[in-house]
């Protein structure tokens, strides 16, 4: 039998040109579609939230004297003062990232300069769990394990509902995400430098505190931004356990609203939809997703200027 | 700490085989180091230079199962003894590493850093000056102290981290093919920085480059593998840099450095 | 340098600074250790938080007494005679209703046998007890109750019970159960992952393998990485403006002559959690894809394929281990999220099996913060049963992930 594979083909018609490929600029347009719908989504977030925290602020009654100068909200009855959640959001927040930041700092410092692979390759599994865990149940531990610990050891003062119990169980939950992404910076300065500190004579620890840590410090801030944005918008820890109706207070022992639990009280409810309920909801949503966002863009600039420093 | 006077040898290596787990990378090297001298340690790439290096100040300890058999003497004392502190040596075996590697602090912290962690009471800005100038970079920057270390060039990066060395005053200097990230001009200048600093220091330099051996070494040890098909490197000859570049007692050597090897 | 200015301590008294850098590094190891340790604590402490509400003595009492109504003891009897029971002694109304919910024929035993204490003989809850307490004090317990409610039974329950996974909603905590709930979160789930994979997969496709490095793609990728970091609840309040309110005569399926309902549907809930896992499940793909090797791409192109029949044949098939990783991780986290459901309008009440996309819905997390959040302990104890569900459906989840991912690794 003739073998065709082996023929000589230079006497095969070349056509060489370019061919209309239909199928692939379809496919080609769907995908794009696809990676620009997120772009729209960005788009109808702050359209729709600006939309109806701008029906908001037109509102006759309200002021942005009112709004920022006075400390009650009670929409409903003509108090616009958005003090008593900010408040709220900022002690629950602080609360919780002076709990997770040395912790989770001296967890990651742990993990990557003392752990060895066998120990590190066990107690990570242990972290991500405690990262997948419902904030909804972290929601319970708070109110039913949290609360009750907190009265035990500090007495009357702790109110059923309060900040402080909320806050600490926010900071457990974010723990695991400083940990490691503090873990991550830890882990990308260059061995070389840690070489240079031990030739020199310094212990573990001084490496480590004094070379390794100051060169991932903006890793580590990364981290904290992150975590401090996490914070600002975790809802359902606050929701259960924090307290329901605003309150203009510091003390972590009390109740207070966040800016969050309020949006899931007030949303919970049958909300009419062109009640001034309604439209204060967004703008507090608005007040919200602008805070993250620009606390996650500042945090991903961090993390791609000490990218580029170390490749 | 020069005191107590000893014999001419700054070090002495008695069997020495070093093992990453069950494999043994560096096997049976005896060789006794001079004072005040620069010793070359040459051979082809994998066979255990850098690994019998970072013996001297047990480096190698980072690195996990590793272990050594026999025994490092320094004025008597044996580095791999059990009552033996490893910070303790490497703050009297100092090291310069391939790339440079200043610590992302300021030119006079870099030195300042390894001083005050190991009890420096003395003058700290009299220290800097004199490190820098023991390493030749003070006139380049006595006026930008403060500024990163990573805003010199690689070349003032690596002296920047000479000086840092010899602030602590360590009395055996390791160099680990100092001189391979640099450009001629840089390589240079560190070259001549190594006459400078044998007249108080004894050093101990990792290169691959025969030239830089033969220009700046008094003595020579050349390793390569023990033996055709076995991973362990070892000293096959050790004298005189003269000696070896120009009538080497093996036949390997005379191969390796006529070039007609590897 | 003069070598002989010595500054540093030399000898006995370097070694004794030394010792102190020693005890300074080894109580921060202690320090750093326990940092983990505390994270490990909480973890327990969560998890035995739970089963200890779970599980317990509960103290009750009957309304009306089983004497009443049988003979016999209540535990002894047959389906057949606590069918009579329901049928002599409910009224006729309500047992045509509970008949045409489904048929009483068909219900097992137990389910009939709660329909009598629940509707006759009616369980009136005093007290419920943690399990610890139940361990450690029994006795006090029994004397406790012996003393306050001379009535009352005491018995040790596990809330969490197989009746628990199969009866809807109810009123009262001892026959309240999960089931509209888990259908509820499976729906939401399913519309969630039908919307988003696809898109989010599309989107992952089209970064890694057809953007350049342009302005646009550039702006496209940061925003997937800030979309993944929006608040939870902000995507409720998309969800409520335009599923809920602006789509509603799609989502609520007044469209296709559903007329019952408002849009606070399942669909309204599917679509915003779908929205939510997208960032998700782009990130997560684009890791698949780059994890695939380069030299399989040009091995295709080198035999003449296109760039789709590259991707397509060759791209996909390697990456879909990572993807299915990813669209697994997205699952959780949404059957996790509570807070866009609250906004989206889950009812908390809901005695009926969704039937479709346009039903109203509850969802299991939505169960444990309405009952979390109540007075009443009984409702803690089964809000703590039903985190033990949402736990293990997570649970078995993540080690799917896991499994799959395991299997990736050795591949390559």
């Amino acid at each position: 039998m003739k073998n065709t594979i082996m023929e000589n083909k230079n006497f095969r018609p070349l056509d060489l040109k370019k061919k209309m490929r239909p199928g692939e600029s379809v496919i080609q347009s769907l995908l794009f579609i696809s990676g620009v719908l997120s772009i729209f989504i960005t788009v109808a977030i702050v359209y729709e939230l600006g939309k109806e925290a701008l029906l908001f602020f037109n509102n006759p009654d309200v002021t942005l004297t009112k709004f920022f100068a006075t400390t009650q909200w009670q929409p409903g009855i003509g108090l616009f003062g958005i003090w008593p959640l900010v408040t709220a959001t900022l002690t629950t927040s602080a609360i919780a990232i002076f709990v997770s930041l040395p912790l989770g700092l001296a967890a990651a410092l742990f993990l990557s300069e003392y752990a060895t692979p066998k120990a590190r390759s066990t107690l990570k599994p242990i972290l991500e769990v405690l990262a997948g865990i419902p904030t909804v149940v972290y929601g319970y531990f708070a109110l039913l394990f949290m609360t009750p610990l907190l009265q035990s050891i500090f007495g009357e003062s702790v109110q059923v509902y309060n900040m402080a119990s909320a806050g600490i169980v926010m900071g457990i939950m974010i723990l695991p995400l400083i940990a490691s992404m503090s873990e991550d910076a830890l882990s990308a300065v260059p061995r070389s430098l840690r070489e240079g500190a031990y030739a020199m004579g310094a212990t573990k620890f001084e490496t480590s505190i004094q070379v390794v840590l100051p060169a991932s410090l903006s890793g580590v801030g990364a981290a904290l931004i992150i975590g401090i944005s996490r914070a600002i918008g975790e809802t359902m820890i606050v929701a259960i356990a924090s307290g329901s109706g605003p309150n203009f207070t510091f003390n972590p022992f009390k109740a207070a609203e966040t800016m969050t639990g309020h949006i899931a009280r007030i949303s919970g409810g049958d909300l009419s939809y062109n009640s001034i309920d309604y439209t204060s909801l967004f703008a507090v949503a608005l007040m919200l997703f602008l805070v993250t966002l620009v606390l996650n863009l500042i945090s991903q600039v961090v993390v791609e200027r000490f990218r580029e420093k170390y490749e | 700490m020069q005191t107590n006077e000893t014999p001419e040898y700054a070090i002495e290596t008695k069997d020495l085989s070093i093992f990453y787990g069950a494999f043994k990378a560096v096997s049976d090297v005896n060789m006794l180091l001079e004072k005040q001298k620069i010793t070359a340690i040459i051979g082809p790439s994998g066979c255990g230079k850098s690994t019998l290096l970072r013996a001297f100040n047990r480096m190698n300890d980072f690195v996990p199962n590793s272990h050594v058999t026999g025994e490092i003497l320094m004025r008597g004392q044996n580095l791999y003894g059990s009552n033996i502190d490893p910070v303790e040596v490497r703050r009297s075996i100092g090291m310069v590493f391939q790339k440079p590697n200043p610590f992302p602090k300021s030119i006079y912290e870099n030195i300042a850093w390894g001083a005050r962690i190991n009890g420096f009471k003395g003058n700290m800005d009299e220290l800097v000056e004199q490190s820098l100038r023991g390493s030749a970079l003070w006139e380049e920057v006595k006026d930008v102290l403060q500024k990163s270390a990573y805003e010199l060039s690689g070349g003032q990066q690596q002296r920047l981290c000479i000086a840092r060395t010899i602030a602590i005053q360590p009395s055996i200097i390791l160099m680990d093919e100092p001189a391979s990230a640099l450009d001629p001009i840089s390589t240079l200048r560190i070259e001549e920085l190594m006459q400078e600093l044998k007249k108080n220091y004894t050093i101990i330099i990792v290169t691959h480059n025969m030239q830089q051996a033969a220009r700046v070494s008094d003595y020579t040890a050349m390793m390569m593998l023990d033996k055709e098909g076995s991973r362990s490197g070892t000293v096959i000859e050790f004298s005189e840099t003269k000696r070896i570049f120009t009538n080497p007692k093996d036949k390997r050597t005379e191969d390796y450095v006529t070039g007609r090897f590897g | 340098m003069n070598p002989t200015d010595n500054h540093y301590p030399t000898g006995e008294s370097f070694r004794k600074s030394l010792n102190g850098r020693y005890r300074i590094a080894s109580i921060w190891q202690a320090i750093f250790f326990s940092a983990l340790l505390i994270a490990l604590l909480s973890l327990a402490a969560l998890l035995y938080n739970v089963v200890d509400g779970a599980f317990g003595y509960v103290a009750f009492e009957y309304k009306n007494d089983p004497t009443e109504f049988t003979a016999k003891p209540l535990d002894d009897l047959n389906k057949q005679e606590l069918l009579e029971i329901l049928q002599t002694n409910l009224s006729s109304g309500a047992y045509t209703k509970l008949d045409n919910e489904k048929t009483m024929e068909k219900r097992s035993k137990s389910v009939l046998y709660t329909l009598v204490l629940e509707r006759l003989i009616q369980v009136d809850t005093k007290k419920t007890w943690s399990m610890t307490d139940s361990i450690l004090r029994g006795n006090e317990i029994k004397a406790e109750v012996a003393k306050k409610y001379p009535e009352a039974k005491l018995e040790f329950r596990s809330w969490l019970t197989p009746v628990f996974l199969t009866t809807p909603m109810s009123s009262k905590a001892e026959f309240a159960g999960v089931r509209t709930a888990i259908l509820g979160s499976l729906w939401m789930v399913g519309i969630a992952i039908l919307f988003a994979l696809p898109i989010g997969t599309g989107a992952a496709i089209y970064l890694q393998e057809y953007a350049t490095k342009n302005f646009l793609n550039r702006i496209i990728q940061t925003n997937i990485n800030n979309l993944a970091g929006v608040p939870s609840i902000v995507y409720g309040m998309l969800g409520l403006a335009i599923f809920v309110r602006a789509l509603e005569p799609f989502t609520s399926g007044s469209m296709f002559g559903i007329t019952d309902t408002n849009g606070r549907t399942i669909l309204s809930a599917g679509l915003t959690m779908g929205i939510l896992v997208l960032p998700l499940i782009i990130i997560n793909g684009q890791e698949a894809i780059k994890a695939v090797p380069d030299s399989l791409r040009q091995a295709a192109y080198g035999i003449g394929a296109t760039r789709w029949q590259t991707i397509w044949h060759h791209v996909l098939p390697n990456a879909l281990p990572g993807i299915l990783t990813g669209s697994i991780l997205a699952v959780s986290r949404a059957i996790g999220e509570t807070a866009p459901l609250i906004i989206v309008g889950a009812s908390t009440f809901i005695s009926l099996d969704p039937e479709g996309p346009f039903s109203k819905f509850t969802a299991l997390p939505i169960q444990v913060y309405q009952w979390t959040t109540r007075a009443q302990t009984e409702f803690h104890a089964i809000a703590a049963s039903a985190i033990i569900v949402l736990l293990i459906l997570l649970l078995t989840l993540n080690a799917a992930a896991v499994i799959i991912r395991n299997r990736v690794q050795r591949k390559y």
